[in-house]
């Protein structure tokens, strides 16, 4: 069997145990049966707020919080990584900011870029940028810092200015290492928007979640989540595709 | 001594491979950056008040966090929300530990635990643990149980997981040479499996309590009357700027303490690995 | 063709380390290379002889004397002194031909002369038929044929070769060293050549030069009066061999003690 119809098959399998332990709970009674949703009630909570649109809205409203937060974030990783990954001393320079803020988990801001920025997008999309921007920013300085010597030197030999080697040799030497910092960061990203929407939102699929649990319907706490595994999958495979095209180089068919 | 990279030749050997500081001079600069960063933050803070560029109470200079954080050190308040805080990282990270490390081995070993396992681990893996926040709170309430069950469900997945890669990545090679030299069963799994996991096993501590911590703020946002995450919080309420960054600070240096336990731990269990 | 040696390296010196606590790896180095001359430079781990070419390279600054290549001093690494290294460098996200055309594209030499010299060198080496694959896709000795290509398609005035084939097993090195000779035979460069295999020295130079163990200096220079064409077997190949392990087998035996 394929790996992927294994996955279907295992998927499935999950699927009827989750139905099964739910709706033998409900007929037995053994916890009170709105504490554990069957995948019915999960599908038509889904179904109806899909219909009515609000599914959408939520979705993107939280797609685009990401979206933006980390398109930010990522630019700024990238332009100083590059950067700070090329020069001895502006590396010295953010290496302190660097360590200062990295053990201090980011959701502990939250509430800060609230006061700062107020309960509107801003706050959000700061947060999400704040959030992935270090992690991306370390891991494309390191990537550029694990360039081969020996691969400028060969450059350079060839004929290659200063602009040459950065453009020709260090940036697709990196790249491996780039597409992973960005992939690490969209993970993170996704990782934080349902916190960051818990509070202090009033749209987004986390202040679904949330709004699943303030009106004891934890149906839609379900489907939130299941949502954003789906949200996070598709990201993430995509990333992945497109990963494997721009890279083709590393693995050869 | 400013290397800036004016020529090729520097580019290529000092500008991308960094020069190799030796290890006193790497301390120094360390603390020395530390303090560079301090004093930037003083100097902004104190260009806000003096420039009146906004309100000077959203950007308070280190010394007012500082002594914030002081203060209720010594009144006493700051120990009792640490100690909550740390109490619930502990029990909920010992338990998703737990869990993880021992399911992670039996999944590792045996192909039967692993096939009912996995499923059910690669449906829950792209749906963010704090997703799921809201779902504990509805089954157990906004008490301590919910809390500490939530950082153990948290927790639990990357444990588990390089647990699992850990006993999986196993050279076969060294297995077959064990059991060519006579040992079975039990005797495998405590003399070879064990050790040959054990650094993976640990670096999956070391994600595990990085993201307790990583968790735990959230949780104490909603729902709780003491903690770190709620003295941040709460700070919201009155604009105690101060208060919230302390708090943060403080929750980070306990992060960096639990990071470093776990990394005195992989040192001494895992000489073998670095015996320089 | 222009008087003077194509390559002239003048009271060359190099000590690694802070002033006051400095290691010499070279004492005064003095050498000529003259065009179309191959010279191999050959010695005991150590002695120097990387060292050496990587400042006529100009990767390295020397602490004291110049190097000149066509009259000209060595400021930095340059079009003009091609270099192949012991591991390849190739490029992995270019293709053989993408790595073959890297020198001419930065010359902005016009795409069909490109096309042109890639295809004459990918002949050369006789590679044609892969100039689409990835260097992950290659042998260490192709990978190594596609390096010369490259070195080779930017015209180089000197080719600098570091241990060139020292990654490579026994069969593909001798393989190779047949096709090095007859890539010289066809293009006539000036080539410098380090290595620590005295039966490459004489297969390949014109003339050997052994040096000694740290600090670095030139203990004794071997003229090689064979044909262009060589039999590893004949005697008077063996001969030199034999000549020359005995002059480096004295320098060995100074760095074990």
């Amino acid at each position: 069997m394929s790996a992927a119809a294994t996955r279907a098959v295992a998927l499935l399998g999950v699927l009827a145990l989750w139905a099964a332990v739910a709706h033998g709970n409900a007929w037995l009674g053994v916890v009170n049966p709105v504490l554990l949703p069957t995948p019915v009630e999960v599908g038509r909570v889904g179904l109806e707020l899909a219909w009515s649109g609000e599914l959408t809205r939520h979705f993107l409203t939280s797609l685009g919080r990401v979206a933006q937060g980390f398109g930010l974030a990522a630019l700024a990783a990238l332009g100083l990584g590059l950067l700070v990954g090329m020069c001895v001393p502006l590396r010295l320079m953010a290496e302190p900011v660097i360590e200062f803020v990295r053990p201090i988990p980011p959701l502990a801001f939250l509430p800060m870029f609230l006061v700062w920025f107020g309960l509107g997008e801003a706050s959000k999309v700061a947060f999400i940028g704040y959030t992935t921007f270090f992690p991306m920013f370390v891991a494309i300085a390191a990537s550029v810092l694990r360039v081969d010597v020996v691969l400028l030197r060969a450059a350079a030999s060839l004929g290659a200015s200063r602009a040459d080697l950065v453009r020709r040799v260090v940036l697709p030497a990196a790249l491996p290492g780039i597409a992973v910092a960005l992939r690490v960061g969209v993970g993170l990203a996704l990782f934080v928007i349902v916190g960051a929407e818990f509070m202090g939102a009033d749209a987004g699929l986390g202040h679904l979640i949330m709004e699943g649990r303030t009106f004891f319907n934890p149906a839609q706490i379900v489907m939130g989540a299941l949502v954003l595994g789906l949200l996070g999958s598709l990201i993430n495979t995509l990333l992945l595709v497109a990963e494997r095209r721009l890279l083709r180089w590393r693995v050869a068919a | 001594m400013a290397r800036f990279l004016s020529s090729v030749p520097e580019l290529m050997d000092a500008g991308l491979r960094g020069t190799r500081l030796p290890r006193g001079r790497a301390l120094a600069l360390r603390l020395g950056a530390i303090t560079a960063f301090l004093a930037l933050w003083s100097l902004l803070s104190g260009a806000v008040v003096v420039l009146k560029l906004f309100n000077p109470i959203f950007m308070p200079g280190p010394w007012l966090v500082l002594g914030n954080v002081l203060d209720m050190a010594v009144r006493g308040p700051l120990w009792i929300h640490l100690a909550a805080t740390l109490e619930r990282v502990a029990l909920g990270f010992g338990a998703g530990a737990a869990l993880g490390v021992v399911l992670g081995l039996a999944a590792g070993h045996l192909a039967s635990v692993r096939n009912v396992i996995e499923p059910v681990v690669e449906l829950l893996r792209p749906i963010p643990p704090l997703a799921m926040l809201p779902m504990f709170i509805v089954w157990v309430g906004i008490g301590e149980v919910s809390k500490v069950g939530f950082i153990t469900y948290a927790t639990f997945f990357p444990i588990f997981l390089t647990t699992v890669n850990g006993v999986r990545q196993i050279d076969p090679l060294l297995l077959r040479a064990a059991q060519s030299l006579g040992a079975r069963g039990l005797g495998l799994f405590t003399r070879v499996i064990l050790p040959a996991a054990l650094p993976d096993v640990l670096t999956g501590l070391r994600l595990g309590v990085a993201l307790a911590f990583f968790v735990i703020v959230i949780s104490e946002f909603i729902g709780a009357e003491q903690g770190l995450g709620y003295l941040i919080n709460d700070g919201r309420n009155f604009f105690l700027v101060p208060q919230m960054l302390g708090a943060a600070v403080v929750l980070g240096l306990l992060g960096y303490a639990g990071n470093g336990l776990v990394r005195l731990l992989e040192r001494r269990l895992t000489r073998w690995q670095h015996p320089a | 063709m222009a008087g003077g040696p194509k390559i002239r390296i003048q009271h060359i010196a190099k000590s690694f380390g802070p002033a006051g606590r400095a290691i010499p790896a070279l004492a005064e180095i003095d050498l000529d290379v003259d065009e179309r001359e191959l010279v191999c430079l050959l010695g005991p781990s150590g002695c120097g002889k990387s060292t050496l070419l990587n400042i006529v390279a100009g990767f390295l600054a020397p602490t004291s004397g110049t190097v000149l290549v066509d009259g000209r001093p060595v400021s930095g690494p340059a079009p003009e002194r091609g270099v192949v290294f012991q591991e390849y460098a190739l490029f992995p996200w270019l293709t053989v031909s993408g790595n073959v055309e890297f020198g001419p594209l930065l010359q902005s030499r016009p795409a069909a002369e490109r096309r042109r010299t890639v295809d004459r060198y990918l002949d050369l080496v006789g590679l044609r038929a892969h100039a689409e694959k990835f260097p992950v896709q290659l042998s260490g000795g192709m990978k190594q044929r596609v390096a010369i290509a490259r070195a080779l398609a930017n015209n180089p005035a000197v080719i600098l070769m570091d241990e060139p084939f020292g990654a490579l097993d026994a069969q593909t090195r001798e393989v190779l060293q047949d096709e090095l000779s007859r890539i010289q035979r066809v293009e006539h460069k000036t080539i410098l050549f380090v290595t620590h295999s005295i039966r490459e020295a004489v297969y390949l130079a014109d003339r050997v030069v052994v040096m000694t163990s740290v600090p670095g200096r030139i203990k004794q220079v071997f003229p090689i009066k064979l044909p262009e064409v060589r039999d590893r077997f004949a005697p008077e190949f063996t001969q030199y061999e034999s000549d020359i392990t005995r002059v480096v087998r004295e320098e060995v035996a100074k760095v074990r003690e």
